[in-house]
């Protein structure tokens, strides 16, 4: 399925749209994290929680729960809140 | 090469007639870390001029920038952004290339049904005794100790302190500690012994470990606490900042949020030597720097800690205060300084010396600017501006 990578994270994929497989949502970020080290970590927490100012979108829904099965077809879009300076 | 902040254990001189031996500088070097990136200014022999270097890491918050003394070329960078989360960036090149570690400092995972913690961000960088190469330890916000073996590139919890429920009850609740979060700062491996640490939390007092972190005993004994809290409940200690003398490791000066003191062990109870401090500036502060090679000079950067604590300079009128006798007395070095208007903060890893003769002191202002107090302070001027917020300044010698 489609990944859309922040441009905060494209130090680590160089794209801003990249591949990825996995049946649930957490299948998909490790996979990301196989092929692209460290990403993982820099919006998910050691808790297994999405970090408090990054957003996932699947299929255009928020989501919270890593657990959340995704399709073949699916598109994962990867957001960073608004914040301040 | 030498360092000057002497809790990285590596005293690099030799001791003539008793004591140890001043070196000309021939490249000081300081490592700024910022809220925005980190910079690497280089000076000429003289010290007189200073090249930038940077920004490095543009746009993330970088704790600290710290340099391996043990081989004098790898840096490690604590790092986050506002959005993302914490990592350790390394570099064994001085800086020209970098790479993320592989496992950044990260609490174990909580048992299902529990909580757990995260790591908000690395704090505190101190690289491990002179014979143990590769290894470093980090302090974290939420307090957590981290050991590496590997130079950085891979970290893990020390248990014995993070998951030590006497220690979970030292460091408070939620709501303890600094409004940016308590933190576990000043880790000191004592140059005679890599088994021998010791650290502070901010919200939780001093500790010490004779067992490589395995198990800790506290060293808040004769500390004073706020007003009204009890002295006897160490998640009340704050302890800003301490500082091992490199001549005598016997000897610790700390910064407290209620005052300066002075430990020589064997004793295990702190004397408040900033009673002696003018009454009208306090013995309030974040900094504390001693001198390489004389364990009774040490200097001070207080701050305005009435009322609603502003934590600027009292009076608007920034100094550095010094002292030659262990504390028994102090001195005003303002020479140079603004003399009004002027509401600086100094955090508590922003102001180090070199290892120069005569030696120069540096202190980063939250408002951005670097300077240079020259013959151990009596003289200060700028040496660059418009940075963002500093965090942390560090001085290194490099041959």
């Amino acid at each position: 399925m489609k990944v859309l990578i922040p441009g905060l994270l494209r130090s680590y994929t160089r794209q801003r749209e990249v591949d990825a497989k996995g049946a649930t949502l957490a299948e998909v970020l490790a996979d990301l994290d196989r092929r692209y080290p460290g990403l993982r970590f820099r919006i998910v927490d050691e808790q297994d929680r999405i970090r408090p100012h990054i957003r996932v979108f699947l299929d255009g829904r928020q989501v919270h729960d890593l657990a959340m099965p995704v399709g073949i077809e699916s598109e994962v879009q990867i957001v960073q809140a608004l914040s301040g300076g | 090469m030498y360092t000057g902040n002497p809790e990285y254990g590596l005293v690099a001189m030799k001791r003539k007639h008793g004591k140890p031996a001043a070196r000309r500088v021939r490249g000081t070097v300081l490592f700024v870390a910022t809220r925005k990136g980190a910079w690497i200014y280089r000076a000429d022999a003289a010290r007189k001029t200073w090249k930038p270097d940077g920004p490095h890491f543009l746009g993330h918050v970088v704790s600290q920038l710290a340099l391996d003394p043990r081989d004098g070329k790898t840096l490690l960078a604590a790092a986050k952004t506002g959005h993302l989360g914490p990592t350790i960036f390394r570099s064994t090149d001085l800086g020209r290339t970098w790479k993320e570690a592989v496992r950044p400092p990260a609490f174990a995972k909580a048992p299902e049904g529990q909580k757990g913690r995260v790591v908000d961000h690395t704090f505190w960088l101190t690289p491990g005794h002179v014979r143990e190469p590769g290894a470093w330890y980090a302090g974290t916000s939420p307090q957590g100790l981290f050991r590496s073996e590997d130079g950085g590139v891979t970290w893990e919890p020390v248990s014995g302190l993070n998951d030590d429920p006497r220690y979970r009850a030292y460091m408070g609740d939620e709501q303890a500690g600094t409004p940016d979060g308590p933190k576990l700062h000043s880790i000191i491996v004592d140059p005679r012994d890599p088994a021998h640490l010791y650290m502070a939390m901010s919200s939780g007092g001093v500790h010490e470990s004779t067992d490589r972190g395995r198990t800790w005993t506290p060293l808040s004994d004769g500390l004073d606490v706020v007003e009204g809290f009890e002295p006897g409940n160490l998640a009340f200690h704050d302890p800003h900042c301490l500082r091992l003398c490199p001549t005598n490791p016997d000897r610790i000066y700390q910064q407290n949020h209620c005052g300066i003191y002075r430990l020589d062990r064997p004793a295990k109870t702190w004397t408040r030597i900033g009673k002696s401090m003018p009454k009208k500036i306090g013995d309030i502060g974040f900094p504390l720097v001693v001198h390489p090679r004389d364990a009774d000079t040490a200097w001070v950067f207080p701050m305005d800690g009435t009322t609603v604590w502003p934590r600027t300079s009292p009076g608007g009128a920034p100094a550095a205060y010094v002292t030659r006798d262990g504390g028994k007395s102090w001195r005003r070095l303002d020479s140079g300084l603004p003399k009004a208007q002027a509401w600086w903060t100094v955090k508590r890893q922003a102001m180090c010396a070199d290892a120069g003769s005569p030696l120069g002191l540096y202190l980063g202002t939250t408002s951005g600017e670097l300077w240079m107090g020259a013959n151990e302070g009596g003289r200060w001027r700028c040496i660059a501006r418009h940075l963002p917020e500093i965090y942390a300044v560090e001085a290194a010698e490099l041959g």
